[in-house]
């Protein structure tokens, strides 16, 4: 089969050094020097590809350079594309994109904190990963060691832009929260209830993550994804594990394809059962987070029962997943999600009993479709406002090309949507289990261990219950990491609650945070 | 209003009542690994195996020093796996929280062998060591916040694992509001900081901050094992480690992600409701 970025070569020979597709369906298109701008506009305008994330990767003791790397979709071809352009360690800059295309304006700026590579013409160049105040280092280097020790954090974080106006002032919210919640700074600028204009800072949970992953063997490094973000332990642990397979070409066994699936169907019911009910609860309903809160007990008891862990810790593993089930694990699937379906259908029904609920819910915190797509937002977030993406359709892993199952997609933006999302695919997301339990394949739950090879790159993508994760792998030797980069679907939808709460009061700012349920930890990590 | 009525009758109560009633664990839960250490003939690939490095083995001297660190442990099991001999084995128990950081940690000498491997164990302790005086919580502060406790949860840098459980502390299967204890939204209210990790640079400001506006006498304690140790992330240039870098920590309570009763059983360990099971007497 000719792909369509074959072609690229011919169209732009200036700029194209060649194409390659080292992993099936992963396709590399080298480019001649930093400028992936022309291309880039090429894609997005007539192939109508998406732009799904950009990051960057310190090649130079190797070989002399810096890579960006811009990683695109598009609808209807379940094949990746990613442009690779090399950066010159004596002129470490590329041009900026976040102009045309407001989706990369953190992602370029992390790169910028990171690698210390500047984004030529980027609009608002000021730091986001790195806090103002720390000192001039670039730690994804590999000049830079992880147990550098820095002096202690003093003095400004950031500077928030000034806000004027009669009767206009600001509130700022964080670090520490008033709820059991992830630290982040919020400073809105309110003319009295409204909110005018809210600034975020993020990165206060950065530890140092992307780093750790290049000092740690393979085998240590699984346990490390799975705190990523903790609440998607399971997503970001198999997203992990499915970009080694890919660089080392394991093959999953059929057997260990359908648990994976299983058991990323349970994450996403539980937490949208949690988030389910912290909803209602913002508005008031404590009721409905009571009885979410008992549901959300029965399934992490199931979970418990299939993994070891309330939270899925501890399962999957490269090659498959730790432990097989018995019999009777199998059958409390399907005993567990009988109860879980009525309960679910019952907190529907007094979710909708409450016109209260429906009034505080319906035209809040509206992300409009338009906006939707220009940000690049991904997963219920993105569902809610128009964005019909969804990885285990359009890019099926594990058992997802083997069980039926639709997305759901709302136009209205609000809080209400982001809800109904979660409530609809808390449905489909029963049904799949269900399907895939039936039809549970015999076999090994593991393929054997073997040594994984030198510098392979590969990248894998999981639909988690917030959105889209990309995990991307370069392997090194003794079976270590050159390379990992982690993009969490938060790091592409704060920008959505900067838009939703515009005009909102700052009394349905927590609804509407909650109703995206952003993970600091993923974003910082 | 009808339908939430008949729903809440037909429920009735779903309160578990940990620690009253022993909780209901699944066969397969996971709790701390226990280890045999008379029968433990090689440490080396558990250590190996373990992904936060809770397993050490130091040979020095002709002896080898194994230690166990339960404040890093994140209960994967790895270790039992890794040990071919039985000697590592996964339990169920989560009652861990202790109140010294150094009743989380066992020490057994072995005497080494020229070809690596190890035979004749001397001794087993828990690290030694006076108690540090001001250390455990006073029985003042039990009676002056036993009856009813404020807890301020400061997340420093943690992965949101713990949080999870946290929040399911509020759910009325675990329900902490019956022994009066309640989450607060302002430190100034708060008796207790429950505190997870690990701390970051970026967090170690916010959270010095967070305690000096917490009222005294006030009890913090540190959750996970990030919260205890620093966990998988350790120290790093973002990472300090644990809370007791800090700040001053009264309870430890270990797990990755602590379910919620591990968690109720180390706020009642600091109120001085239930006793301290983890602590590990000379084995010989």
């Amino acid at each position: 089969m000719t792909s369509p970025w074959k072609e690229l070569r011919e169209r732009f020979p200036e700029q194209v050094r060649s194409v390659a597709e080292p992993v099936s369906g992963q396709f590399t298109v080298l480019l001649n020097g930093p400028d992936a701008t022309a291309i880039v506009r090429h894609l997005l305008a007539e192939r109508q590809a998406r732009l799904v994330t950009v990051f960057a990767e310190d090649r130079v003791n190797a070989e002399g350079v810096f890579y960006n790397y811009y990683l695109f979709d598009r609808p209807g071809d379940p094949a990746w594309v990613m442009l690779k352009a090399p950066i010159p360690a004596d002129h470490p800059a590329f041009p900026s994109l976040a102009a045309e295309l407001p989706a990369v304006n953190w992602q370029e700026r992390e790169i910028q904190d990171w690698f210390g590579l500047e984004a030529t013409g980027h609009p608002n160049p000021r730091r986001v990963a790195l806090h103002d105040n720390w000192p001039d280092v670039h730690p994804l280097r590999k000049s830079f060691p992880l147990d550098t020790v820095l002096a202690p954090f003093e003095g400004e974080r950031h500077v928030y832009r000034p806000t004027h106006g009669e009767g206009v002032f600001h509130i700022p919210v964080g670090p520490v929260h008033a709820g059991i919640i992830e630290p982040g700074h919020f400073d809105f600028a309110v003319a009295g209830e409204p909110i005018l204009y809210l600034q975020l800072r993020m990165f206060y949970t950065h530890k140092g993550t992307e780093k750790l992953f290049e000092n740690i063997p393979i085998h240590r490094a699984v346990f490390l994804a799975e705190s990523i973000s903790g609440d998607s332990a399971f997503s970001h642990g198999t997203a992990f594990c499915q970009a080694i397979e890919q660089a080392a070409g394991i093959e999953v066994p059929a057997r260990a394809q359908f648990l994976r699936a299983i058991l990323l169907e349970l994450e996403r019911i539980a937490n949208h059962f949690s988030d389910t009910g912290a909803i209602a609860n913002d508005v008031g309903f404590v009721i409905a987070n009571a009885h979410a809160g008992r549901v959300r007990e029965m399934v992490v008891g199931l979970n418990e029962m299939l993994t070891g862990s309330r939270v899925l810790r501890g399962m999957v593993a490269i090659g498959g997943v730790r432990r097989d089930w018995q019999r009777a694990q199998v059958e409390a699937i399907e005993n567990t999600l009988e109860v879980v379906e009525r309960e679910y259908r019952d907190l529907v029904a007094i979710l909708q009993s409450s016109n209260s609920t429906r009034e505080r819910l319906e035209h809040t915190g509206i992300l409009r479709p338009d906006k939707a797509l220009m940000l690049g937002i991904v997963g219920v977030a993105g569902r809610a406002s128009g964005v019909d993406l969804d990885l285990r359709r359009d890019h099926p892993y594990e058992a997802y090309r083997h069980l039926p199952f639709s997305v759901p997609v709302y136009q209205a933006g609000d809080v209400r949507h982001r809800l109904q999302v979660r409530i609809d695919e808390v449905g489909e997301s029963i049904q799949m289990i269900r399907a895939a339990a039936a039809h549970l394949p015999d076999g090994p739950h593991r393929a054997p261990a073997q040594p994984i090879p030198p510098d392979r790159c590969a990248l894998s993508a999981v639909e988690g219950w917030r959105g889209e994760i990309v995990h991307w792998v370069r392997t090194g030797d003794g079976n270590r990491l050159e390379r990992c980069k982690v993009k969490d679907p938060s790091i592409n939808n704060w920008p959505a609650i900067v838009e939703a709460v515009e005009g909102n009061i700052v009394a349905d700012f927590p609804v509407i945070n909650k109703s995206f349920n952003l993970s600091y930890s993923g974003t910082d990590r | 209003m009808f339908k939430i009525l008949q729903k809440t009758l037909s429920v009735g109560s779903a309160t578990a009542g940990y620690p009253r009633v022993a909780p209901h664990l699944a066969e397969q839960f996971r709790g701390c690994p226990e280890f045999d250490f008379d029968l433990w003939s090689d440490a080396r690939p558990a250590a190996d195996a373990c992904p936060t490095g809770a397993i050490a083995v130091r040979d020095c001297d002709g002896l080898r020093q194994v230690s166990v660190d339960y404040g890093r442990c994140i209960f994967c099991g790895e270790c039992a796996e890794a040990s071919g001999d039985g000697a590592v084995r996964m339990t169920r128990q989560f009652e861990l929280a202790a109140t010294d950081r150094r009743d989380l940690v066992l020490t057994a000498e072995y005497t080494l062998h020229p070809d690596g491997s190890h035979a004749g164990l001397q001794t087993t302790t828990s690290d030694p060591g006076a108690e540090e005086p001001g250390k455990r919580i006073e029985a003042a502060i039990h009676n002056l916040l036993g009856r009813s406790l404020s807890i301020r949860q400061v997340d420093a840098g943690s992965c949101n694992g713990c949080e999870q459980e946290i929040v399911a502390l509020n759910n009325p299967v675990h329900d902490i509001e019956r022994f009066g204890i309640h989450f607060v939204a302002s430190p100034r209210h708060a008796d207790m900081l429950l505190v997870t990790g690990p701390v970051t640079r970026n967090m170690e400001l916010a959270l010095r901050k967070t305690w000096a506006a917490t009222p005294d006498p006030k009890v913090v304690v540190a959750v996970g094992a990030c919260g205890i140790s620093g966990g998988i992330f350790g120290t790093n240039y973002a990472s300090l480690g644990g809370v007791d870098a800090v700040i001053p920590v009264d309870v430890y309570v270990p797990g990755c992600p602590p379910r919620p009763e591990a968690l109720l059983y180390g706020i009642l360990l600091a109120l001085g409701q239930v006793r301290q099971r983890m602590s590990f007497h000379p084995h010989r």
